[in-house]
């Protein structure tokens, strides 16, 4: 008896504290709920202990958030798979707070939980659960559902998967945007559950509606839909439905859908295949490397190397290459064309790239030197550079200089001692005495790299003399 | 909508309610000084925020079913033959005073703006704002509730008298017989303890009882968005996705998520490279009611501009420009201190915009940037007087304006008190000039007898927007301190809530 009372303070007060006015207190208890549920005994945790969670929903987010992380992995604490319904009522009222985190957790947990029960149980407790998130007067219990439909379609009976269907497309043309954004984000899951007849009709109907939605935002998350779909589909399909959708995706109004585009135009290419790839993106691809908006552009830019890969280096020549003059991340093209032609074709390409208008542009060469210096030489490269770094150097913008700053260290060393002492030695000094706080540490700072490189000798000549004069000038 | 309607379909305004009224003679505190007004998309809430930093929110009471289905309620034949009431719900204080002490400056905790967000389980959101930071407040009912029975281990164990002794919410951390300091033994409290099988029956649950059923209404802020902005903010504006809204101040306008509070994007920067070339500054933005990406923003040379968010990230380029052209010839010296726009309203339907300029309220179609649609004179007496005007820095008085839900009249308030309902239709005469006082029509009526026909005779008999003899008190006398800056149209009734200082008045039609 005596062996078992010890531990037990500790354990009635991590209880008694679950309703303590100090959030830390609540928030240990709820972080050390299997123990208590341990302590409690399956039974106690299962008639006691879930209740009483349940009504406590209006607490801090945060404790609530812990609440719905712990509740995910309780199965065991309540009996097992048998029992592991009773964890579904706390966890649905999770579903509906306001606190985007705490839903989202909760929607996480049900799902891990879902994903263990039993198909009975599932079609007992929790196509019932969706189905009353998703008419929840509320959006935000209707936000939720959403995200657990792809649990709860494979289980149901024929009857029920339709009216499953039915209502996620609802959903997806709620009045408010947040639930036809959630609708949107969770197609590509809850698609991949679904018999292919149905994907077909169904789903891809609900997907060309989210795809015209006068919600930017919507429609921005159409278009990750289109690369799961894009797999789910066959490949006839694929290029019947999912394609002409990216086209006029990759030229829609909003420059934040065909961001988007650019992000993902790898995987949409994977998701349509190497022919439509060549005939159809293509020619998109090479129009939002050329797009008004520089994210946009920056956008693709990054997709260059990968993009160029699934083509032939030819084609990489033909098509890519003309339009790259913009950009700034061809650095890996070096290795996709060879040498010769990367010296041929690219230098002229970096040295304009130099001199962009966009900031971003000139640091992201600059930051990808070693990389040159490996297929091309930095010499070549070494008169254009200084006065690009010099106009970084001065930029108004303050993070602009705060960046060539950062890689002084990297131009140190592929540069060289003597090009350092130059030319880039007046620039350190300069900002040394920049106005702006940031500036100054992080050039102190910067100047270490190169002192322990170049070795204190050459520190004692070239940079303490200097800085020790600026000092007592002022 | 329903209403009285007096001639020529103008309405017959009524004073409904007033709060915060003073008694004869009373000061008005300056904290107390209603700074503003904004009505919910329902109408059933109005919020009011003052000089001293308090948001004051009032609940609509005369509909039968509070909190009923709202469906249900609609489909019923329930025509609302009354018109809407108010009652004070809560208040909190949203803003408090502060320092800057790089600038030293302090910066005020006057409320410029309320915007109300989405509701969600029962609870209200806003968004409040003050030169300097906004705030996203949520407003929500709870049950009184109290923790009833806490139950430790029976003090079986001797030596541990303080753990026994500790019977409510601040339990002291109990010493073990070994020793061990609390925090020791929850981390050994780990998965190797080994318990009974059926549990330990003595342990029991905190449980808690609802002792009443009063509920509370508390207020609670989720989020602040601070240090974006280096000018006063002079506006904030919820998007229709529900999900972001922008802020502006004088020379910038970010863009930000209501979940995100640390990071807002810059969208328009009107700064110049050098402050000494400096014109024009930002006096108002909003964005459209349905349209997520169009947002228009006013500016103090009197030009409003409509941009396209999906066209650039930094969206300085505008897609539309509304300026009116100057008459030839009317040129003075205050002509451009008068243009400058105090306030700019979308419409609900989002066709039609109202800016106020010191001098008249504008009515732009968007699809017309040529110029505004009508043209409304508010206080035109005072074009003699703009001398004076600008000695007492009245000329710079801020405006506010807006439109009734059904977009057929357009108010805004002005000098002495007053405020002024305009139809907005090509054929009306509609022009009403309105006190904001207990008898709101006072100076108007001529004959006691029948006084909705005199006031419609008067409202006849005058020139289109001009104000008719008598309503103003003559001559001399027209009181620039008490002017009436803030008001606001209820969403879908013939509904103004307008302030004068400290006093909220009510008005129906």
């Amino acid at each position: 008896m005596s062996m078992v009372d010890e531990p037990l303070y500790p354990i009635a007060v991590l209880i008694d504290e679950l309703k303590n006015d100090d959030i830390q207190l609540r928030l240990n208890s709820i972080r050390k709920l299997s123990t208590i549920a341990r302590a409690l005994g399956e039974e106690r945790t299962r008639k006691e202990l879930i209740p009483f969670l349940s009504e406590n929903n209006d607490d801090d987010d945060e404790v609530l958030l812990a609440m719905a992380e712990e509740l995910g992995v309780f199965i065991p604490y309540v009996g097992g798979l048998e029992y592991a319904h009773v964890l579904l009522p706390p966890l649905e009222t999770l579903c509906t707070v306001e606190e985007t985190c705490v839903r989202d957790k909760a929607v996480e947990s049900l799902c891990r939980i879902g994903s263990q029960m039993r198909e009975t149980d599932l079609v007992d407790w929790f196509i019932p659960l969706v189905k009353r998130l998703a008419a929840g007067e509320w959006f935000t219990a209707r936000v939720s559902a959403c995200g657990l439909f792809h649990i709860a379609y494979p289980s149901a009976s024929e009857m029920l998967k339709a009216e499953l269907r039915t209502i996620y497309s609802h959903l997806c043309q709620d009045d408010i945007p947040m639930v036809r954004r959630s609708a949107s984000t969770n197609l590509g899951k809850f698609a991949a559950t679904v018999e292919p007849a149905h994907l077909k009709t169904e789903i891809m109907q609900i997907f060309e509606d989210l795809t015209q939605d006068d919600q930017d935002s919507v429609r921005l998350l159409a278009v990750e839909g289109c690369a799961a779909l894009g797999k789910l589909l066959e490949p006839q399909d694929c290029i019947a439905h999912i394609l002409p959708v990216i086209v006029i995706f990759s030229q829609d109004k909003s420059w934040r859908v065909r961001y988007m585009v650019a992000n993902q135009l790898y995987e949409l290419c994977e998701a349509v295949g190497p022919e439509p790839t060549k005939t159809d993106l293509v020619p998109a691809y090479v129009r939002l490397l050329r797009d008004n908006e520089a994210e946009v552009r920056i956008a693709a830019a990054g997709k260059v190397t990968k993009f160029s890969r699934i083509l032939s280096p030819e084609l990489a020549v033909q098509h890519i290459l003309p339009c790259v003059k913009i950009l700034s991340v061809i650095m890996g093209m070096a290795h996709v064309l060879g040498k010769d032609s990367t010296i041929d074709q690219l230098l002229p390409i970096f040295l304009s790239l130099l001199k962009d208008e966009f900031p971003d542009v000139r640091l992201n060469i600059i930051s990808k030197l070693d990389q040159v210096n490996q297929v091309i030489g930095i010499d070549l490269l070494s008169q254009s550079l200084l006065p690009a770094i010099v106009e970084l150097a001065e930029d108004r913008h303050w993070r602009v200089r705060l960046a060539i700053i950062e890689y002084i260290p990297l131009l140190a060393s592929q540069l060289g001692v003597g090009f350092f002492d130059d030319k880039l030695g007046a620039l350190c000094m300069q900002w040394l005495q920049d106005k702006v706080y940031s500036i100054r540490e992080a050039a102190a700072n910067n100047l270490k790299r190169p002192a322990e490189e170049f070795g204190p000798d050459w520190a004692m000549q070239h940079i303490v003399p200097q800085a020790l004069c600026k000092h007592l000038m002022h | 909508m329903k209403g009285g309607e007096g001639g020529d379909g103008a309405l017959e305004w009524k004073f409904s309610q007033v709060f915060g009224e003073r008694t004869a003679g009373e000061e008005v505190q300056e904290v107390d000084i209603i700074s503003a007004i904004e009505f919910d998309k329902s109408g059933d809430h109005l919020a009011t925020g003052d000089r001293g930093g308090r948001v004051v929110l009032f609940e609509r009471t005369d509909k039968k079913e509070h909190g009923g289905n709202r469906k249900d309620l609609e489909k019923t034949d329930y025509s609302i033959s009354k018109h809407p009431e108010f009652r004070y719900k809560t208040e909190f204080q949203s803003h408090e005073p502060e320092f800057d002490y790089l600038k030293s400056l302090e910066i005020e905790e006057k409320i410029n703006k309320i915007r109300w967000c989405q509701s969600a389980n029962g609870a209200l959101f806003l968004l409040s704002t003050n030169d300097k930071t906004i705030k996203y407040w949520k407003v929500q009912e709870k049950k009184i509730k109290k923790v009833a029975d806490i139950s430790m281990v029976p003090s079986k164990a001797t030596g541990k008298a303080n753990v026994a002794n500790s019977s409510v919410a601040s339990t002291p951390k109990p010493h073990l017989a070994n020793g061990g300091h609390t925090d020791k033994s929850y981390t050994s409290l780990s998965n190797d303890l080994l318990f009974p099988p059926g549990g330990v029956s003595s342990l029991r649950l905190p449980v808690v009882v609802v002792t009443c059923n009063e509920t509370n209404l508390v207020a609670r802020c989720r989020r602040v968005y601070a240090h974006a902005h280096d000018y006063h903010i002079n506006s904030i504006s919820n998007n229709s996705d529900g999900e972001t809204f922008i802020s502006a101040d004088d020379l910038r306008i970010n863009l930000w998520n209501l979940e995100i509070s640390n990071q807002s994007f810059n969208i328009v920067d009107v700064k110049p490279t050098n402050m000494e070339d400096l014109t024009e500054v930002i006096t108002s933005a909003e964005f459209h009611p349905t349209h997520c990406h169009t947002l228009a923003y006013s500016s103090s040379k009197g030009s409003i501009r409509l941009i396209d968010l999906r066209q650039s990230a930094l969206c300085d380029k505008h897609s539309k420009l509304f300026v009116e052209q100057e008459a030839p010839g009317s040129r003075s010296f205050f002509t451009e201190i008068i243009a400058s726009i105090s306030d700019i309203k979308f419409g609900k339907d989002g066709r039609y915009l109202l800016s106020r300029d010191y001098m008249t309220l504008k009515l732009w179609d968007i699809n017309m940037d040529s110029g505004p649609v009508s043209s409304f004179q508010v206080h035109e007496h005072l074009r003699p007087r703009l001398c004076d005007l600008y000695e007492n820095d009245s000329i710079f008085d801020k405006f506010e304006c807006c439109l009734s839900g059904d977009g057929q009249r357009v108010a805004t308030g002005s000098y002495s008190n007053l405020f002024r309902v305009f139809g907005r239709h090509p054929g009306t005469t509609e022009a009403t000039t309105l006190e904001a006082s207990r008898n709101p029509m006072r100076k108007q009526v001529q004959t006691p007898s029948r006084p909705s026909r005199s006031l419609s005779s008067i409202t006849r008999a005058v020139r289109r927007g001009a104000d008719s003899p008598g309503v103003d008190a003559n001559g001399n006398s027209f009181d620039s301190t008490t002017k009436l800056l803030h008001l606001a149209w209820h969403p879908t009734e013939n509904s103004i809530a307008c302030a004068a200082a400290n006093s909220l008045y009510m008005y129906y039609a």
